[in-house]
């Protein structure tokens, strides 16, 4: 059974005028299917004001579809009942890690999610320890947040995610105001919590460079997926991504522009090392 | 018209158990015209070090001057100087407040005491500048998308008509064309208006292909000061301060480890692909 699955989803955003009646119906998201296996690592793509967000807050039920359904683990996401159990399946982190964390000591913050969910004590420590184990974040955990790098902010927001034992955790550009380092940290934590914990990861980003190692892509344009694949696929379509807004990873664009002027090379090179090896050997 | 630091040193908490020193004895001068980036970890001192150029904070120790004068001088105009060196923070769209486009980039123009008429003709002057269409101006800022309220926040400073504008991370959170946008606009306001530019950037791909010069700040030192080339040769130090070099940087490298004699200090896709071509004799392979 699909994680995350989606049939003719549609959301249109309600612009109120001074009265407060309806005046104007803006359509965010559009005609989306969607099929997620558990375990698998998607990335969205897509311009700013192309729908990614509002896709991802449908995921774990911020938002209602306004037409259409969505099902997380089989959970329709607008039969009320479902909620809380649907966002304890599916986790959320945003852009900024200083609007997501709330405790003053690092392990007390991971523990405010199983805390929530009414979890004895020693359930709670023993989910703590492994959250913060699984992001690297264990000699911190007596630490304050406030004195901790952007980078290892959202690694401890991803481990209050992860406190909640959820199947499915969804990352809205969770990279965006670190620093290299940062991302890396927090890439590297990511994909480690996909492969040793099966958990599905849904990574929201700008940063073409993130994509490469995901199972799947879906860009985004206007509401619509308009395309979908694997990276290698996607990434060989350059002159279509800059239409949407979109670019390739560094190395893409090079063994691109090698190939227009007239060297034999493969389509849709994502790493350094592939680049080597064709020019190479 | 020089910006020029002197063993500048801030401390905060002086004294106290949390004492840290922010920027320890950085000394450096930026001449009118110059295209700078200002890359380093988080951290690193470097918004401290650009909070220093417009009088914002006042250094614990050393000296700060612009036009050859020193800011902290008695009676020296701080609010002159802050409409000469803007300051364009991060995430400044935030900072937006007013009903309409039009009146939010008026508000700096009003407060060096132009009358409305001649603040409204920099204000467009300045949406033009950023590249914001006409028809937004009587928007409120708040239906705009992301992209465009930055312009609308850059646009609010460049209508001061600063002689040196600052740029704490301009392009965080944009999509890439966005993010192409907004440089390119900026990079010809450097060249159009001779203004000069400091990027404050995380992104080495950005800086490495906008600016003449960079200036990398690791925990409150100023480690290097040069041209990109030899800034990002260094990329095994930079790398170790939890930065790196482009990542044209490390293909070239690779190709030449693998036989194919590269020019090691190229730094964008462009000069990327002609290194290679001569390397391959021009690509008849």
């Amino acid at each position: 059974m699909e994680i995350i699955k989606a049939r003719k989803l549609k959301y249109e955003y309600l612009k109120y005028d001074d009265n407060g009646q309806a005046c104007e119906r803006q359509t965010a998201v559009e005609n989306v299917d969607l099929d997620i296996r558990p375990g698998q690592f998607i990335s969205i793509l897509g311009h700013n004001g192309s729908g990614k967000s509002t896709l991802a807050k449908h995921m774990n039920a911020l938002l209602l579809p306004t037409e259409g359904t969505i099902w997380v683990d089989g959970m329709d996401t607008a039969v009320e009942p479902e909620l809380w159990k649907i966002r304890q399946k599916a986790g959320m982190v945003f852009q900024n890690p200083d609007n997501q964390i709330i405790g003053t000591v690092v392990e007390e913050d991971v523990g405010f999610g199983p805390e929530n969910l009414g979890i004895p004590t020693e359930g709670i420590w023993s989910r703590v320890n492994k959250s913060l184990e699984a992001v690297g974040m264990t000699a911190f955990r007596h630490r304050s947040p406030n004195k901790l790098s952007g980078g290892q902010k959202q690694r401890v927001a991803i481990a209050g995610v992860m406190a909640m034992q959820p199947k499915c955790i969804i990352m809205d550009e969770p990279t965006a105001m670190l620093d290299p380092n940062g991302r890396k940290e927090v890439l590297e934590a990511v994909h480690e919590l996909n492969r040793r914990e099966g958990i599905t990861v849904i990574l929201i980003t700008h940063y073409m460079e993130e994509v490469i190692d995901s199972d799947r892509v879906f860009v985004m344009d206007h509401g619509h997926v308009v395309m979908q694949g694997t990276p290698r696929e996607i990434f060989s379509r350059v002159e279509e991504l800059k239409a949407y807004r979109l670019d390739v990873p560094q190395v893409t664009l090079l063994a691109y522009e090698l190939k227009k002027a007239g060297i034999r090379l493969p389509d849709g090179i994502l790493t350094t090392k592939e680049l080597v090896d064709a020019l190479c050997h | 018209m020089s910006l020029k630091l002197e063993h500048v040193t801030y401390t905060y908490n002086p004294g106290t158990a949390y004492e840290t020193h922010a920027l320890k004895d950085v000394s450096l001068e930026i001449p009118q015209g110059q295209f700078v980036g200002v890359i380093g970890h988080t951290g690193s001192g470097k918004s401290t070090l650009i909070q220093h150029f417009n009088g914002l904070m006042r250094p614990t120790s050393g000296v700060v001057s612009y036009d050859n004068e020193d800011i902290w001088q008695e009676g020296y105009s701080l609010k002159r100087l802050r409409s000469r060196v803007g300051l364009v923070f991060q995430y400044p769209e935030h900072q937006l407040f007013e009903a309409d486009v039009l009146s939010d980039v008026c508000f700096g123009p009003k407060n060096q005491g132009l009358s409305q008429e001649e603040a409204r003709e920099r204000a467009r002057t300045a949406l033009k500048q950023v590249g914001l269409k006409e028809k937004y101006y009587d928007s409120s800022p708040f239906e705009l998308s992301g992209g465009q309220k930055r312009r609308v926040a850059i646009a609010g400073v460049l209508a001061m008509e600063p002689e040196v504008l600052i740029l704490d991370e301009p392009t965080a959170g944009l999509d890439p064309k966005g993010r192409d946008e907004i440089l390119d606009q900026i990079a010809w306001l450097h060249e159009e208006r001779k203004i000069s530019v400091l990027l404050v950037s995380h992104s080495m791909e950005d800086v490495a292909r906008y600016v003449e010069r960079i200036l990398v700040m690791n925990q409150g030192k100023k480690v290097f000061d040069g041209r990109p080339k030899e800034v990002f040769s260094h990329y095994k130090e930079l790398e170790a301060m939890g930065l790196a070099a482009p990542q044209i940087t490390y293909i070239m490298h690779a190709l030449r480890e693998n036989g194919l004699p590269t020019d090691l200090s190229a730094i964008t896709v462009e000069e990327a692909k002609c290194s290679i071509l001569k390397a391959l004799g021009r690509g008849e392979k």
